[in-house]
């Protein structure tokens, strides 16, 4: 059977030619010269807009990028400049980063892990982007944010709610200015206890994974500390588009409140699948049925058309805000858009800015340097007055919003009216509280 | 040599230059060129070409040859992942053992579901086999989620015990995944003039695994047992009545795929440590019979072709923004350029899977023998006197049901 024919040429043919294939890896570990990943040489400076363009965020993913759209043309000195004309620091000059251009690159995180750290590992390995930016889901974030820990460069995190972000899963690489869900729970549980009672029977449906668990924790433990007693709480599935199997189990039970832990197109199903199984008609325990939906945003009012009047949130900003800032956002963002801006364009706005900010008061894009100007930095008019980045774990500190669908809308944009703006210090927590503790940010990495 | 015969030899070579100079072939475009966006000869694209290579020469050898068709792979390739993120987690940062659990439990979950899956063939077989991924899919998702970490993904931390390794590196980092040091993201650039070509380890380590994947299924399509498992896709029933077992044969094929669909998974975690769920729904094992039959089932080199063709599109097309249109098309008078953007909108960004249906679709249609018949059409009008028609037989089965009786 066997044919081998060993010559001479053919062993050394195949020695080489293997021996070629083992030193290969080695050869190649040099690295190159630069100081930090991605170091900008050129007239231009790339970032990575990293969004969900499918799925169930895929609202906020569009708005999210009209959003970074209209900071670049800002950075460059387009436009009117919006917000960095009410902004406290004003290093930013609308002539780029450091006077290079900023240009950009987008990518679609489809709302899974996989997507998204393949789509930001291709902007910063094929483009060279020196910021990767955005995020419509903590679950994303989360990976995200890890993925640019070890690469070296810098991760503003977009619309990401969950503690985990800025708790066991932060990263010296990462940045959050949203807020997130313990302060949700620390600003809505007095206002739903004044409206509700102190005495209320709360079931939850929650989203099934980290920014879900993470909020559905913060709530209960903010409402029972208030009086409120907790049901059940039930995990559903991200994908899951009728939750009307999840819906009929309350009707079997004594709760009067349902929390959805829900966001994006999971809350406008899982609320229209609620609404129509009659829920906000009953009385239960001689009292009204209740709706909470803990985090809020106008494209989900939308979405959920009538279904929202009346039901409390919390939101992290909305465009009906007076302060300048705000009215100046909401001014250029009308006027290139047509419409008002939601809070996750809002978020994804102001992080951009500040990250062109800090480049510019460092003087480096170097992400350590970056870090360290961002850390325990104090700015204002930014749309959520004076706000604080904590250096501890890189958490924004501000004014949370609590909302309410608005009875009577007077356009397709006006659907939430403010009820409460809780002050800073009523939402803030030790870097070391129990729902954040259990990570670490480590140092931060400038690559290369 | 090696028990190949002088055409094996000549496809193994070609292949393996192909991989080696990936890097070099793969950027054709000088960086900073309109045309760079064209350019896949990155890390992280390369890596996933190689790993969904040996994904789809995996899948080809329970497919092509048995015809046996799962629906069900991505579960092996899912179970792999978290096998080696738990290795990298428990023991320690080097690709070895983690990539040797990853076959191994791949293994033994694919002997389970093979085990019971085989019992039935055809459109039934299908169906056990897509049950049983969207059910560990779900598993995975929800009730495993201490194992899995639910939707999230499996990740380091760095409390992680890594009980040969460390758990932070001096600095307070997560280490990074390495093969006895050499670190898997190590990549030396290479520049020539306007063109930037990058040389990463992972990469290369990849590239060796697919070459020696690639092999073994080279020996596996020439063996006797090769074969047996043709003979149990042409004629079942027949096999049966010479007094032949077929199924030892394709328990035995399902659990040599599910080992490299394994083998994938293990790799895919060692380039970048993070497991998630939704590398074992069902779309990801569509996505692997989609590589096969697109490149040529049955066919050796038609699965890795296939592979690198969705792999690009995923990853190129879908990058493709409005802005880099209007960037093409600048040359243009305003109203035929918003016009030319808004006709090729659709195709490209989030419009990817469009493009890559209708290529399928015309695949299918007028190239049944996928990629690779396409391939040996354009050979054969160049020799059309020198070489007899059908001369790699071997190559290709003539008769390919798409699912076996």
């Amino acid at each position: 059977m066997s044919n081998s024919k060993f010559t001479r040429r053919g062993v050394l043919k195949t020695g080489a030619v293997t021996g070629a294939g083992l030193a290969l890896p080695t050869i190649f570990t040099a690295s190159s010269a630069s100081a930090f990943t991605n170091e900008p040489t050129g007239a231009s400076v790339t970032l990575g807009f990293n969004v969900p363009q499918t799925g169930p965020y895929a609202d906020e993913g569009a708005d999210e990028l009209r959003a970074y759209e209209l900071a670049v043309e800002h950075l460059n000195g387009g436009g009117d400049g919006g917000m960095m004309n009410t902004f406290s620091s004003k290093a930013l000059q609308g002539n780029g980063i450091l006077g290079k251009k900023v240009e950009y690159v987008t990518g679609d995180t489809q709302t899974k892990s996989d997507a998204a750290r393949a789509s930001a590992k291709s902007m910063i390995e094929k483009d060279g982007a020196i910021m990767i930016t955005g995020g419509s889901s903590s679950g994303v974030a989360v990976a995200v944010q890890g993925l640019c820990q070890e690469a070296g460069v810098i991760f503003m995190a977009g619309l990401t709610h969950s503690n985990d972000t800025t708790g066991k899963d932060k990263k010296a690489n990462g940045f959050r200015h949203f807020f997130n869900a313990y302060m949700s729970g620390a600003a809505l549980a007095p206002v739903l206890a004044k409206m509700y009672g102190n005495d209320r029977k709360a079931y939850h449906l929650t989203a099934d994974y980290t920014w879900g668990w993470t909020q559905e924790e913060s709530i209960v433990a903010a409402t029972e500390a208030l009086g409120w007693t907790t049901v059940n709480t039930v995990k559903t599935p991200l994908a899951q588009t009728d939750f009307s199997a999840y819906i009929t189990p309350i009707l079997q039970t004594d709760a009067d409140v349902l929390v959805l832990n829900h966001y994006g197109g999971n809350m406008v199903n899982s609320l229209t699948n609620a609404v129509q199984f009659g829920l906000r008609d009953r009385i239960v325990n001689g009292k009204q049925f209740e709706i909470v939906v803990p985090l809020y945003s106008r494209l989900m009012a939308r979405g959920a058309g009538e279904n929202v009047k009346g039901i409390f949130g919390s939101t992290n900003w909305h465009w009906s805000l007076q302060d300048a800032g705000s009215q100046a956002f909401v001014k250029s963002f009308g006027t290139k858009y047509g419409f008002p801006p939601s809070q996750a364009a809002h978020t994804c706005y102001v992080q951009t800015l500040l990250y062109a900010d800090a480049v510019e008061r460092a003087g480096s894009f170097n992400p350590c340097a970056v870090a360290e100007a961002l850390e325990g930095y104090d700015f204002d008019g930014l749309g959520n007055g004076p706000t604080h980045y904590r250096a501890a774990d890189h958490q924004c500190f501000k004014d949370v919003l609590v909302v309410r669908g608005k009875e009577n809308p007077t356009s397709e944009f006006d659907l939430l009216e403010v009820v409460e703006v809780t002050p800073r210090a009523q939402v803030e927590y030790a870097p070391d509280h129990p729902m954040f503790a259990g990570g670490s940010l480590g140092t931060c990495n400038p690559g290369a | 040599m090696l028990g190949l015969d002088k055409k094996d030899w000549t496809l193994l070579l070609i292949v393996a230059v192909l991989a080696l100079a990936a890097p070099f072939i793969l950027n054709p475009f000088p960086a900073g060129s309109e045309l760079a966006q064209f350019n896949a000869g990155y890390p992280d694209l390369m890596q996933r070409f190689a790993i969904f290579g040996i994904f789809a020469i995996g899948f080809n050898i329970l497919f092509g040859l048995t015809g046996y068709l799962s629906f069900g792979h991505a579960a092996f390739l899912g179970v792999g992942s978290y096998s080696a993120v738990w290795m990298f987690k428990l023991l320690s940062m080097n690709v070895v053992p983690a990539i040797l659990l990853s076959m191994v439990v791949a293994a033994l979950f694919s002997l389970l579901i093979g085990f019971v899956s085989l019992r039935r063939s055809g459109i039934y077989f299908s169906i056990l086999t897509l049950a049983f991924a969207q059910m560990s899919f779900n598993l995975a998702y929800s009730v495993l989620t201490p194992i899995t970490n639910g939707e999230t993904g499996l990740q380091l931390t760095l409390d992680d015990p890594r009980i040969l390794g460390a758990s932070a590196t001096a600095d307070g980092s997560i280490p990074v995944t390495n093969l006895f040091g050499l670190e898997m993201r190590s990549t030396f650039e290479l520049e020539i003039g306007a063109w930037l070509f990058q040389f990463n380890a992972g990469y290369y380590l990849c590239a060796v695994i697919m070459l020696l994947a690639f092999y073994a299924a080279m020996r596996i399509f020439r063996s006797p047992f090769g074969i047996m498992l043709r003979a149990v896709k042409s004629n079942q029933q027949r096999m049966t009545y010479t007094g032949l077992n077929p199924r030892p044969y394709t328990l035995a094929a399902f659990v040599i795929s599910g080992m490299y669909a394994g083998l994938a998974g293990g790799l895919m975690a060692s380039m970048d440590p993070l497991a998630g769920a939704e590398r074992m729904q069902w779309t990801a094992s569509g996505e692997v019979v989609l590589m096969t039959i697109l490149g040529g089932a049955g066919t050796l080199l038609g699965p890795v072709l296939g592979a690198g063709f969705i792999k690009y599109f995923e990853n190129i097309f879908s990058k493709i923004n409005d802005n880099v249109l209007h960037g093409w098309f600048s040359f243009l008078p305003d109203g035929l350029e918003d016009l030319l953007v808004s006709i090729v909108h659709p195709f490209v960004g989030k419009g990817w899977h469009l493009t890559l249906g209708i290529l399928f679709m015309l695949v299918v249609i007028f190239l049944p023998g996928g990629l690779i018949e396409g391939g040996q059409r354009i050979v054969r009008l160049f020799r059309k006197k020198k070489a007899p028609r059908g001369e790699d037989a071997d190559h290709h089965p003539k008769e390919t049901p798409h699912v076996a009786e």
